[in-house]
């Protein structure tokens, strides 16, 4: 019987080793797999190179992560945050690696690993800093940057329902990067707010097919920001 | 600033109202953080425009009735919003697409600097304390059918932000067709600046002197 529900997230998160590179859904409040981050903290794993599209907020969650000192490197589109002081003072005294990357490109750098894709000529950057020294080509009159994909040990995202085989829901705009980072990791862990019969998801509406994901988490829904309601439900 | 003439600047709702008075019916449009967000407060009633925010939704609405918010529905710059009936969801790779796609018709962004032929700088100062981010921006620039900026013309110490060439570090080249400013609306093209029109009191060549660089007619 296939059965990819987890007993706990300390079940889920077992066996993460030092320097894996750990993809981490999310975007603003929306998304984040706060447990699993927790989680992760508890967990130990160092060295760890982490793509999210932030930085961390506040002291909690990744900054909690970044504090503890487990990150080497973080791949991201936007770390500068009125309250991203956990990752400003890493970075100012160089403790912490950046590769920042536009949003659109994160994105579809994520999704080119998931399914296979070598590398791709993207528009977004060309003429900038953030091309780098990479090759440009130019494709009918029009200018090109290759991009690389980023490929996940582990991929950290929060879904809203799931069932054992580990098809996917979500709910809202906590979509956000959930369907591509489950795409390009080794092991794909998702939190969900409710465990379904297999059978009851609508198969129209599947988001994320089970074959993206290893293990579901279910967490109770909390009524904190990113907890996605403000009242619980 | 002295100037011989009197004239008013637009204010930031004004400027939101001018920028509006140009998104067609049935565009679907990304506004940027910040004042361009304003926009949407001034769209003309009667027009069907459909607002995408980068972060995965189609259709979004305004902001909700307080106690109403709904974490899970947040805009791109993660304040809670609503979503109008028609709205979709979708992820990060499926929005950004959108945008290099040539999906979606117009974004209006704000920016540092834009040149005359509209080379763009928001993301970054280029100081070396600070530290850069970009979000989506670079995508939106070169994306989008068409970009649109809106911006004060003048910095706080009077220098023109419309420039020959940008010094800050480039989001995109030639992507701004438009500039709306407080001051006036121009276009950039391969030739250079374009007037479209400009505050009461003001005069083509007051303005190329404030600017500093020739503004066709």
């Amino acid at each position: 019987m296939i059965n990819k529900i987890a007993r706990s997230v300390a079940d889920a998160l077992a066996g993460i080793p030092d320097g894996a590179t750990v993809l981490i859904g999310g975007f603003g409040t929306a998304g984040i797999p706060g447990e699993l981050i927790d989680g992760l903290v508890e967990q130990g794993a160092k060295d760890l190179t982490v793509v999210n599209n932030n930085a961390g907020n506040g002291e909690t969650g990744l900054a909690a992560l970044l504090k503890a000192g487990r990150v080497r490197k973080i791949i991201c589109s936007f770390p500068r945050q009125a309250d991203s002081q956990v990752f400003d003072g890493l970075y100012r005294s160089g403790k912490i690696e950046l590769e920042l990357v536009p949003q659109g490109n994160l994105a579809e750098r994520i999704r080119a690993a998931g399914a296979g894709i070598g590398a791709f000529f993207c528009p977004t950057g060309y003429g900038t800093q953030l091309a780098g020294n990479r090759e440009t080509r130019e494709i009918d009159g029009k200018q090109y940057v290759l991009e690389y994909p980023i490929h996940g040990d582990v991929a950290l995202i929060k879904a809203e329902r799931g069932d054992r085989w580990g098809n996917l829901v979500y709910r809202k705009a906590a979509r956000n990067f959930g369907p591509v980072m489950a795409m390009a990791a080794k092991k794909t862990i998702a939190t969900v707010h409710d465990i379904a019969e297999l059978g009851t998801l609508d198969p129209e509406t599947v988001v994320t097919p089970g074959i993206f994901v290893h293990q579901v988490v279910r967490i109770e829904r909390v009524a904190t920001q990113a907890g996605g309601f403000k009242k619980a439900a | 600033m002295t100037m011989s003439t009197t004239y008013t600047r637009r204010t930031k709702d004004q400027l939101a109202a001018r920028v509006a008075q140009d998104i067609f019916d049935g565009a679907v449009v990304n506004l940027g953080i910040g004042q361009p967000t304003l926009v949407a407060n001034h769209l003309p009633k009667g027009r069907e425009v459909i607002l995408q925010s980068e972060n995965g939704i189609l259709g979004m609405g305004p902001a909700p009735e307080a106690g109403e918010e709904d974490y899970d529905l947040i805009n791109a710059g993660k304040q809670p919003v609503t979503l109008l009936p028609g709205g979709s969801f979708f992820h990060h790779a499926d929005s950004f697409a959108m945008m290099r796609g040539g999906h979606l018709d117009i974004c209006v962004l704000g920016a540092f600097q834009v040149s005359a032929t509209g080379d763009l700088a928001n993301w970054h100062t280029g100081e070396k304390d600070a530290i850069p981010a970009v979000g989506g921006a670079m995508d939106l620039a070169i994306g989008a059918k068409q970009t649109w900026v809106m911006m004060d013309l003048l910095t706080k110490q009077g220098a023109s932000k419309l420039v020959q060439e940008c010094s800050y570090p480039l989001t995109g080249i030639a992507c701004v067709k438009r500039v709306y400013s407080d001051l006036a609306t121009l276009e950039c093209t391969p030739e250079g600046l374009k007037l479209v029109d400009l505050v009461e009191g003001l005069s083509r060549e007051e303005l190329e002197k404030l600017v500093g660089l020739p503004i066709a007619a």
